[in-house]
């Protein structure tokens, strides 16, 4: 099978994990709406956690410590597609970021009337979104693919291991200074059927991200596989 | 290992030698830092907003931009005749080069830091003095911190489209915590607060940059044509 | 194949040599073995992977596939006791413009390990006939000098290899004709020198051995048997099919 036969099928099969993504996170809307009851002291706005914790979770965790891991695994084995995975999680970890930094504010002015609060989640999250940001940016800005996997993996490894220290930086701000009394958010109290739902949402996310990771993934090696096609066609044409 | 040192020593004097001579890149973050901390203090309110609430940020934020300014300098001054070739091609270790051109940086910021001290001292009048041995140590330490990951980011963006902008993006997001623990910690000393109470900062910094020194020191090499 | 000089291991071993560069491959096996005192000069177009040939044999490119070795010893990347008995001359000076002649070379000889950094500077320049100009910024040197210069620069560490890129661009007849007699002397002190260029007047004889390289492939490769007209007849004919 050719470079560019298996990426078509890997694309189609990406596809299907990403529509069974889909359809899991459309289920959490119905499940969140209809089947857990509401919270008591922030109505149905308090429903927007259950698309945003697990979002959180997907985007300063699972993808971007996905992207560190390859990131290692390109600088010692070389072979392109650990850096187009590494990339692709990027991309996808982004949107899920973005997914973050909209539903926080949102959450937050209908509930306690200010659009940002710096809590510890939201404020990592956004730092961590200036990381993959500067990611997605290097790899713009640098034509010649070998030079870009590494200048990316560099910064995928640094990347990964700031985030903790971002954690800290945010937690020590947040327990050693005084913050108003009135914005307190977090992780509200959960009783059994929200727990549910909360548990349901991450698994229907961590899913939708794989699905989104395959296909991304899938595009990026037929991308590359249909370059060289075109390269090597040209090449041999005139030897 | 004394090889090593010995070459990053000689790359670290070629630098600030060259760097000398021209005294550009020096000049322009003085002025920058003198400037910054100028319109700081012009710009706001002195009834709404006391001097010292206001200042360790101030400083920090000065500190790490004039910084960030100079930290192109190491690589892109190598472009020139393509003399990092001439590195590569020598005997010269990958880290005798990442240690110099850091070394080189940190002496550079820290001429700059050194000015911009005392003119950050008179303009906001806060009590240096009496808190110049930890502040002291805290600036060390932060900027240790940014200068490491700045240099290896600085390594990096020279050879990018957009060199200067670039770097400020990649630094930025690593900027966080030497900044803010270092502004933290600078208001509790102009404070006057208990070292326990900026202990915990200390360690966070300390931490950052044994994390990050090491961690760059690693990965350098692979930001090299190879 | 070019057959080993006097010395009984061939100086400089090349073999399989491959290097891709995203899609571009521009190096496509290649090889050859120099013996003691022999050069090699490979002509070709440009893109044709002459300067990436080069990079990889000075150890600044890694290959994907193939060996180099040096008096035996495999090139390895990383391997800090090789780059050492590697000169190279290019187009780029390589020197600070900014720094003094003898500030640049000494700089390079503490680099190397030289044990009298200022010492061998100072004898390199004599060497090229700058001493008068050691205390002058290499930024104020004329190209023919700046030349000069590098080749000081390049011997420093008495490199059992020397590598040279399109050395003759951009120079004047005088500058050079000094740079033709520098590469004379070299032969005659019997270094191994590869030299590439696009140009078949420059360098064809200083070579003992002459290769085309076309499109990262060596077309033709052999001892040196025939006039500037024969070899322009025969570069012809190899970069024909690549117009």
């Amino acid at each position: 099978m050719t470079p560019t036969e298996s990426a078509e099928r890997a694309l189609r099969r990406g596809g299907v994990l990403m529509a069974v993504g889909l359809v899991l996170v459309a289920g959490v809307y119905v499940r969140a709406l209809a089947f857990t009851p509401e919270e008591a002291t922030q109505g149905l706005a308090q429903k927007i956690f259950y698309i945003h914790a697990p979002s959180a979770w997907v985007a300063l965790y699972l993808a971007y410590g996905i992207v560190g891991i390859f990131s290692v695994l390109y600088l010692f084995l070389r072979d392109p597609r650990l850096d187009l995975l590494a990339s692709s999680s990027a991309e996808v970890g982004t949107v899920f970021a973005t997914v973050v930094l909209v539903t926080g504010p949102i959450w937050g002015k209908t509930v306690w009337g200010a659009w940002w609060t710096w809590d510890a989640r939201l404020t990592s999250t956004l730092f961590l979104y200036f990381i993959y940001l500067a990611y997605l940016v290097l790899r713009s800005a640098v034509e010649e693919p070998g030079r870009r996997a590494r200048y990316s993996a560099v910064l995928g490894i640094l990347g990964a291991l700031l985030v903790p220290f971002i954690h800290m930086t945010v937690y020590l701000f947040r327990t050693l200074h005084p913050m108003p009394v009135v914005l307190q958010p977090g992780r509200p109290r959960v009783p059994g059927p929200m727990l549910v739902t909360i548990l349901y949402s991450f698994v229907a996310f961590t899913v939708f991200y794989f699905g989104l990771l395959a296909r991304r993934y899938a595009w990026a090696r037929l991308a590359a596989a249909r370059a060289q096609g075109e390269a090597e066609g040209g090449a041999d044409a005139t030897h | 290992m004394r090889s090593v040192l010995g070459q990053a020593w000689a790359i670290a004097a070629k630098d600030l030698l060259l760097e000398f001579r021209s005294r550009t890149a020096f000049l322009s973050a003085l002025v920058f830092t003198a400037l910054v901390l100028a319109i700081f203090n012009f710009a706001r309110d002195p009834t709404a907003v006391s001097a010292t609430d206001l200042a360790p940020s101030v400083l920090w934020i000065t500190f790490s931009f004039a910084g960030v300014l100079g930290l192109n300098r190491a690589f892109s001054l190598e472009k020139e005749n393509r003399t990092i070739d001439g590195l590569l091609l020598s005997p010269a270790s990958r880290t005798a080069l990442y240690a110099g051109k850091t070394l080189a940086n940190l002496v550079f910021v820290g001429a700059v830091e050194a000015v911009g001290l005392p003119l950050f001292a008179l303009f906001f009048n806060v009590p240096l003095l009496d808190v110049l041995g930890p502040l002291l140590l805290v600036i060390a330490l932060a900027t240790v911190g940014f200068v490491a990951v700045g240099t290896l980011m600085s390594s990096m963006a020279v050879n990018t489209r957009f060199g200067e902008m670039m770097l400020l993006v990649l630094v930025l997001p690593f900027l966080v915590t030497p900044v803010s623990t270092a502004a933290e910690m600078t208001a509790k000393l102009f404070a006057h607060r208990p070292f326990a109470e900026w202990a915990p900062w200390l360690k966070l910094l300390g931490a950052y940059d044994i994390t990050f020194v090491v961690l760059c020191t690693l990965v350098f090499e692979f930001t090299l044509e190879e | 194949m070019a057959s080993p000089g006097p010395s009984a291991a061939p100086v400089l071993d090349v073999a399989g040599l491959a290097k891709r560069f995203g899609h571009v491959r521009a190096l496509r096996g290649v090889a050859f073995t120099l013996g003691g005192g022999e050069s090699l000069a490979v002509f070709g177009p440009n893109g044709a992977g002459k300067t990436t040939l080069l990079r990889v044999l000075a150890g600044l490119l890694r290959p994907d596939a193939g060996t180099v070795r040096i008096g035996g010893v495999l090139l390895a990347r990383g391997e800090a006791s090789h780059r050492g008995r590697v000169g190279l001359i290019s187009h780029h000076s390589l020197l600070y413009d900014g720094l003094t002649a003898a500030e640049n070379l000494a700089f390079y000889a503490r680099l190397y390990g030289l044990t009298e950094p200022r010492a061998a500077a100072a004898r390199a320049l004599a060497d090229v006939g700058l001493a008068d100009r050691a205390d002058d910024r290499a930024g104020t040197f004329s190209r023919g000098m700046v030349q000069r210069l590098a080749i000081a620069r390049a011997l420093l560490h008495d490199p059992d290899v020397m590598l040279l890129d399109e050395p003759f661009s951009g120079l004047d007849q005088r500058a050079a004709a000094a740079l033709r007699s520098v590469l004379g002397r070299l032969r005659a002190e019997r270094r191994t020198m590869v030299l590439v260029t696009h140009n078949l007047d420059e360098g064809l004889e200083l070579a003992t051995h002459v290769a085309i390289q076309v499109a990262g492939r060596f077309v033709s490769l052999g001892p040196r048997d025939g006039d500037l007209a024969a070899y322009r007849a025969r570069y012809a004919e190899a970069t024909a099919g690549d117009a």
